[in-house]
């Protein structure tokens, strides 16, 4: 397929391993973070661990927005469903999230809660529109991608006068997680895992565009590449890092130009900040709180607001004990190190949310750690 | 599930834009988007087109995955003999 294979290709990459191995100093050692569980996903897909020298080491970050998502926000979309009996409409990936008292999305809805399955917010929307008598809550996640048609969708429901629509609200953004990695205590007592720079989002940055990074590179002195969800991207994005620090250098490179600008989806942009403003704090799974980091309804759209509207207040869940997710989350663990993986935790029986969604870092070591070839 | 592909946009009807993923029409909505043409490459997310692809950038991109890999191979070469 056009745009797909020409950056799968197995040469290519071979070419570009044999640049990495050449660039890299045999002396020192070199760890990056990819924040997105889309490079996670490729990466472990299509085995780039293999192609890389010994002393380049990939650390996974939080940049999966299912596997952030703590298990009291999926609570409260279960009381939305079970005890308010609202219609929830929800993106499939949240629906085997655990959640309190052995519960899911998805055993909510065996239980009788009326829960479904939408590809899209303008899906939720339609389902209100069908269901006049029904209160319809679309139960919000992710990073700056999903929160744009989030905002189409509340200024529509806006505009044709619905009263039985609203939003369970958990999008979150990108650069504050990044912020809260590279202060975070445990990394910096962890000392054993220095974070050289990072990988920059790619369908994130579609819309924020490359400029929100450069203050990363300024203020923390990390080198920053923006690169595509395609295995040859990810390759060229470590080449790249490579050659920043061997120079010595911190700036935001882009890899990704065939779709990010530095100035983002301007358009995108205005319509969130239309309708969003930052919460002072939000709870991620794997970072506790973290200022400013996630986004509410601008009083202004309070009527579409789910937690205006609706008795559930949010109530702060501590994750299942054995569960390493929050270490693998900030980089400080491999999935393989959690007594769980692969036993008691797998993606058809998630005990975490890192085995839920192909991007979270348990889930894709489990499914490619075993099949590394290069497509 | 923020994985999206590139899709190409075979027909505009208003902010509804059909795309052809593999031989499968699928709608999605252009609301984010301004100056979308068919045959243009957008990256489709939850139903919606984030961005266009730049056909010219992806080139520049792909000619210098080749040039770095041809370099590296070359000097590789160059070591055994
Ligand atoms: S294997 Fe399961 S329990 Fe262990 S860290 Fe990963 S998701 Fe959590």
């Amino acid at each position: 397929m056009k745009y797909i294979d020409e950056f799968r290709d197995g040469d290519l990459a071979r070419g570009l391993s044999a640049a990495i191995r050449q660039a890299a100093v045999p002396a020192r050692s070199y760890h990056f973070m990819e924040f997105c569980g889309g490079h996670t996903h490729a990466i472990s897909r299509y085995g780039v661990a293999d192609l890389l020298p010994d002393n380049v080491r990939m650390i996974h970050g939080p940049g999966c927005p299912v596997c952030v998502l703590p298990v009291g926000r999926v609570d409260m979309a279960i009381r939305l469903a079970l005890d308010c009996g609202v219609t929830l409409c929800t993106y499939g990936d949240t629906l085997r999230v655990p959640a309190s008292d052995s519960l899911s999305l998805m055993k909510a809805k065996a239980r009788g809660g009326d829960i479904r399955m939408v590809y899209s917010s303008a899906d939720a929307l339609k389902v209100a529109q069908a269901n006049p008598e029904k209160q319809v809550v679309f139960f919000a996640i992710g990073f700056e991608t999903t929160t744009p048609p989030t905002a189409v969708a509340i200024k529509q429901a806006q505009a044709l006068g619905l009263k039985n629509f609203s939003v369970l609200c958990c999008h979150v953004l990108t650069p504050s997680a990044i912020s809260t990695i590279l202060e975070s205590p445990e990394v910096r007592q962890w000392g054993t895992v220095p974070l050289d720079g990072f990988i920059g989002p790619a369908h994130v940055s579609t819309i924020i565009g490359s400029q929100p990074y450069e203050f990363f590179a300024e203020e923390y002195r990390k080198p920053v590449v923006i690169a595509g969800f395609e295995p040859l991207d990810v390759m060229q994005a470590i080449l790249m890092l490579v050659k920043q620090v061997n120079e010595g250098r911190a700036v935001v490179e882009n890899e990704f130009s065939r779709a990010v600008t530095r100035e983002g989806n301007v358009k995108a942009q205005n319509l969130v900040a239309e309708v969003f403003e930052l919460r002072r704090q939000f709870e991620w799974r794997g970072l506790n709180v973290v200022p400013y980091s996630g986004l509410k309804i601008r009083k202004e759209f309070a009527e579409f607001d789910a937690e205006q509207r609706f008795p559930v207040a949010y109530v702060s869940v501590a994750d299942n004990r054995a569960c390493e997710c929050g270490a693998i989350l900030r980089g400080v663990k491999k999935p393989q190190d959690c007594k769980l993986f692969g036993t008691v935790c797998t993606p058809e029986n998630p005990v975490g949310s890192c085995m839920v969604s192909s991007e979270g870092a348990c889930a894709a070591h489990y499914t490619y750690g075993r099949y590394k070839d290069f497509q | 599930m923020c994985l999206a592909l590139p899709c190409k946009v075979v027909a505009i009807d208003g902010e509804t834009a059909t795309i052809d993923v593999s031989g499968m029409k699928k709608d999605i909505s252009l609301a984010l988007l301004d100056d979308v043409a068919v045959g243009d490459y957008v990256i489709v997310h939850v139903g919606y087109a984030l961005t266009k692809l730049d056909p010219d950038e992806a080139e520049k991109t792909l000619a210098l995955f080749a040039e770095m890999g041809e370099q590296a191979m070359a000097e590789a070469a160059r070591e055994i003999h």
